[in-house]
């Protein structure tokens, strides 16, 4: 039994991380293509739609792997969460079809005419189509993040006699007060990925003194988005995530930030400290006091609850891994902005076509605002447990009762197997279409 | 309510069927038929530009049956996990293969994806064969053992096959003779309906050889069917109860015949278009055919001890359903003009069409 949890946990946060790879490319991505065709429709400069058919053929790569890691996510409620399912389907089934009828099939319907039929429908078509592209990706994290809010903060149901969920309120589904937060944060850190890869890919055409009229564009183009989306990741957005895990899961709050023991005259904020479970302490910690009431209530000495409070059966249940991820994304985001505010300056500067150093770190950055974002989601989901839904329906309750172990272990070693074969062939295929650069090859 | 989800459920199922099939098929008949260069290249472009699309049905399919029936979802995805899990690999490699072919110009990579796509689909038209053959056949829900449940009395486990490969014993496995049966029927109908979407979309070299390719395969069609509804009868001997009650159900069975009977005629057909719907109807009628034989249960209990489930025991509460029908209608006609749409724009043939990156 025990075994059985542990592995189907193991295969779906491998499987989840994998997906979520893509689709934040995907979502950042499409808002850049977007804008780059809407400026060409406005300027008639031949360069815009350059580059933005060169990202398309990135997005092209990026979507299918989407597409394909995301087809065994849906069936994995059903395959390796049967029970959960089985209990909650009549409530977190309606945003997950809501997803398929509204945004999968606008995505994928005109993804295809977007990619291959430019010369078929002229410009002005050809915009469309894309942005209903956009419209589709967003609208498609705008309802799993709508899922994943109900699972954070419950809210519109009722329990029936036999333990099923059932819903009350469909409207309460997209009033949580979880969603608009969630969403606002998750899909400007996906800005932040994609603007991230754009600049990463215009310092390299920079460097490598290749299709450089591109590399300044692409450079510009992703510092600017990178700055704004950065910014808006931490200010509004994350504090107000953070004061809603304050508020809504005050235990996940204090394990998240490392408060072992409640301070009556306000806590302090942590910046440095490595979680110790057995003294039940930080060891080599960095602190200032005060901070963390007044980020979360705007009041210096107001009191938070430290995990002392809690129950240990009510808490995460891997609090060093929920403390560190929270802490890596949070510090992340502070080098984001610096970096790119520095990158501003320059350019403002028109110095940052000329600075090495800065180009080779905006070069070698790109792995980090994934990481920011799965780091993010270790946040989310590990603060979560133990609970599939907060607060009321624990994670051990919702396996398959007949899957075994053997069988889940088997299918993970598939999976793990089959995506770092699809992993390679997208960084080999992706690395091409960069290679090959956007200039269009003459027919 | 159940009702309208069930029929709504049952047309995303065949619209499915019907759009995927014609890739699946494209994909058998690439993998037997295909010779040249040229000809691969465009079979693949006749699938790759629109699977996507296509299995976005499957999705929005299981997204239905998560929200409308959320027991009937658990209960067969976890019931079936191991054919499921092998389908979403298949899916995985289809997809790559069709959508990474073209991306190097080595003749090497070209036929390793072109294996990828082929080998796949044919798979993955013998799973979903397989599958319906299970569910026709009906699982040993609750896993009774002398008589008592092991588990929940809607929850089972299939292993893959048991020794036997019986349907008539009380613990089947997924594959068994009978299912193996309805699988490579399910193979024969997409290679038809694959063929016909080459012949109407692309002008391939191979065109009019594939008539000939339908006449055969239909007449091994007409066979197994015959030869599938007597075994139907010794695995399940109550199949044919609701059609001799519910005489109006036989225009299910009726459309099937006439796709049928229909292809033999292939190769007087003048229009493309008309062969290709009629092998459409061979898989609406095939469908609609095996669901009418089950209603209301969506998947029969072979032991006596725990109850068919039915749409009525399965589904989720009312008031969910009934909202879920406003947006559920909102979301149908939006899809219509998208399809609508996107078929005006793709209509004729696409060997000029962009394709490859
Ligand atoms: C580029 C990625 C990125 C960056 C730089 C940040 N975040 Fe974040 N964060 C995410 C990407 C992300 C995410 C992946 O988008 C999450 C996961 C769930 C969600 O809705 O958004 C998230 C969740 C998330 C949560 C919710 C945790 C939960 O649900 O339990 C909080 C409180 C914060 N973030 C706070 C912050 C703060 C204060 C940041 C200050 C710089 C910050 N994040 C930077
Ligand atoms: C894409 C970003 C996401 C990531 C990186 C992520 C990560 C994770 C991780 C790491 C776990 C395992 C937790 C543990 O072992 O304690 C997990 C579990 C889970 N998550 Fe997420 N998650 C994401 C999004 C979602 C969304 C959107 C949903 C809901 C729709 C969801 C539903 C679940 C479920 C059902 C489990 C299994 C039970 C559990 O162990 O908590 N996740 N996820
Ligand atoms: C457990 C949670 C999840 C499930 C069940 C799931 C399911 C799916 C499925 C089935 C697809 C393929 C759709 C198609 O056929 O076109 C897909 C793609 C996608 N998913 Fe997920 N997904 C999950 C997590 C997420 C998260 C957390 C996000 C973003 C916030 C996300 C955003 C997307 C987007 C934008 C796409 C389409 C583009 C692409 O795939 O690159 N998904 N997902």
């Amino acid at each position: 039994m025990e075994d059985m949890l542990f592995y189907d946990r193991l295969q779906f946060a491998f499987t989840i991380t994998f997906h979520y790879i893509f689709p934040q490319l995907t979502m950042g991505l499409s808002l850049m293509i977007v804008y780059f065709k809407g400026k060409f429709l406005k300027t008639k400069i031949e360069k815009y739609n350059n580059a933005a058919k060169f990202f398309m053929k990135i997005f092209a790569i990026n979507f299918t792997m989407g597409v394909v890691t995301g087809i065994p996510m849906e069936f994995q409620f059903g395959t390796n969460w049967a029970k959960f399912s089985e209990l909650t389907g009549g409530i977190i089934g309606q945003t997950l079809a809501m997803e398929g009828m509204f945004s999968f099939f606008l995505e994928s319907s005109f993804l295809a005419l977007f990619i291959f039929g430019e010369k078929l429908m002229g410009q002005k078509l050809h915009f469309l189509t894309g942005f209903l592209v956009f419209l589709g990706s967003w609208a498609s994290g705008w309802f799993i993040l709508a899922t994943n809010a109900w699972m954070q903060h419950p809210v519109g149901y009722e329990i029936l006699d036999n333990g099923k969920y059932v819903l009350e309120n469909f409207s309460a589904l997209f009033t949580n007060p979880w969603l608009l937060p969630a969403f606002l944060h998750n899909q400007m850190a996906s800005v932040v990925t994609s603007a991230f890869v754009m600049a990463s890919i215009g310092a390299f055409y920079i460097l490598r003194d290749k299709h450089s009229e591109y590399g300044h564009l692409f450079l510009k183009t992703g510092v600017i988005f990178g700055l704004i989306s950065s910014v808006l990741v931490a200010f509004p957005t994350g504090d107000w995530n953070a004061k809603n895990v304050a508020k809504y899961q005050p235990g996940t709050f204090a394990a998240m930030e490392g408060i072992f023991e409640t301070e009556e005259a306000g806590a302090e904020i942590v910046l440095i400290g490595q979680p110790n479970m057995v003294e039940k302490k930080l060891d080599n910690k960095i602190a200032v006091p005060n901070i963390l009431s007044f980020l979360t209530y705007q009041e210096w000495h107001r009191q938070i609850p430290g995990m002392d409070q809690f129950k240990k059966e009510d808490l995460p249940d891997n609090i060093p891994a929920l403390y560190y991820s929270y802490h890596i994304m949070v510090g992340l985001g502070t080098i984001f902005i610096a970096v790119m505010a520095l990158a501003l300056f320059f350019l403002w500067r028109k110095k940052l076509y000329t600075i090495k150093s800065l180009l080779w770190t905006i070069m070698f950055l790109v792995p980090f605002p994934y990481i920011a974002n799965i780091t993010g989601w270790y946040t989310a989901e590990l603060g979560r447990q133990p609970y599939l839904v907060y607060g009321l329906l624990r994670t051990s309750d919702g396996v398959s009762p007949t899957v075994s172990s053997g069988n889940t272990l088997f299918t993970l070693l598939g999976f793990v197997a089959l995506y770092l074969l699809l992993g390679l062939l997208f960084l080999i295929l992706v690395g091409k279409t960069i290679n090959e650069g956007p200039t269009p090859k003459p027919h | 309510m159940e009702l309208f989800w069930y029929i709504a459920i049952g047309i995303v199922l065949t619209v499915f069927f019907v759009l995927d099939g014609y890739d699946f098929g494209a994909g058998i008949i690439h993998l037997f038929f295909a010779k040249t260069e040229k000809d691969k290249e465009v079979i693949t472009k006749s699938a790759g530009l629109f699977w996507d699309s296509n299995e976005v049905w499957l999705v929005a399919a299981g997204g239905m049956l998560f929200m409308a029936f959320p027991t009937f979802y658990a209960s067969v995805f976890s019931g079936f996990y191991l054919p499921l899990i092998i389908v979403l690999w298949l899916i995985i490699f289809r997809a790559i293969g069709l959508e990474f072919r073209g991306q190097f110009k080595y003749d090497m990579w070209k036929a390793i994806w072109d294996k990828s796509f082929g080998l796949s689909s044919l798979l993955l038209a013998l799973f979903f064969g397989i599958a319906l053959g299970n569910i026709v056949r009906g699982v040993n829900l609750g896993s009774v053992e002398n008589g008592v449940s092991v588990h929940e009395e809607h929850y089972f486990f299939l292993p893959l096959w048991n020794s036997s490969f019986s349907p008539l014993t009380d613990h089947p496995g997924v594959i068994d003779w009978f299912t193996i049966i309805i699988g490579v029927i399910a193979v024969v109908t997409l290679a038809i309906h694959g063929a016909n979407w080459i012949i109407l979309k692309t002008n391939s070299s191979i065109n009019l050889k594939l008539k000939g390719v339908i006449f055969k395969l239909n007449i091994v069609l007409a066979v197994l069917t015959v030869f599938s509804l007597y075994v139907w009868q010794l695995v399940n001997p109550t199949s044919l109860d609701n059609f001799i009650h519910k005489p109006y159900l036989m225009v299910f069975p009726i459309i099937y015949l006439i796709g049928v009977i229909g292809l033999f005629f292939i190769k007087k057909i003048k229009k493309d278009s008309h062969a290709f719907m009629l092998s459409t109807l061979i898989i609406v009628g095939g469908i609609t055919s095996s669901l009418a034989s089950l209603f209301p249960v969506i998947l029969p209990s072979i032991n006596n001890v725990n109850g068919h489930l039915t749409i009525y025991n399965t589904s989720a509460s009312t008031y969910g359903l009934s909202v879920a029908m406003i947006w559920g209608i909102i979301g149908f006609s939006l899809l219509l003009v998208y399809f609508i749409v996107q078929k005006i724009l793709t209509a004729g043939k696409i060997d000029h069409m962009d394709y490859g990156h």
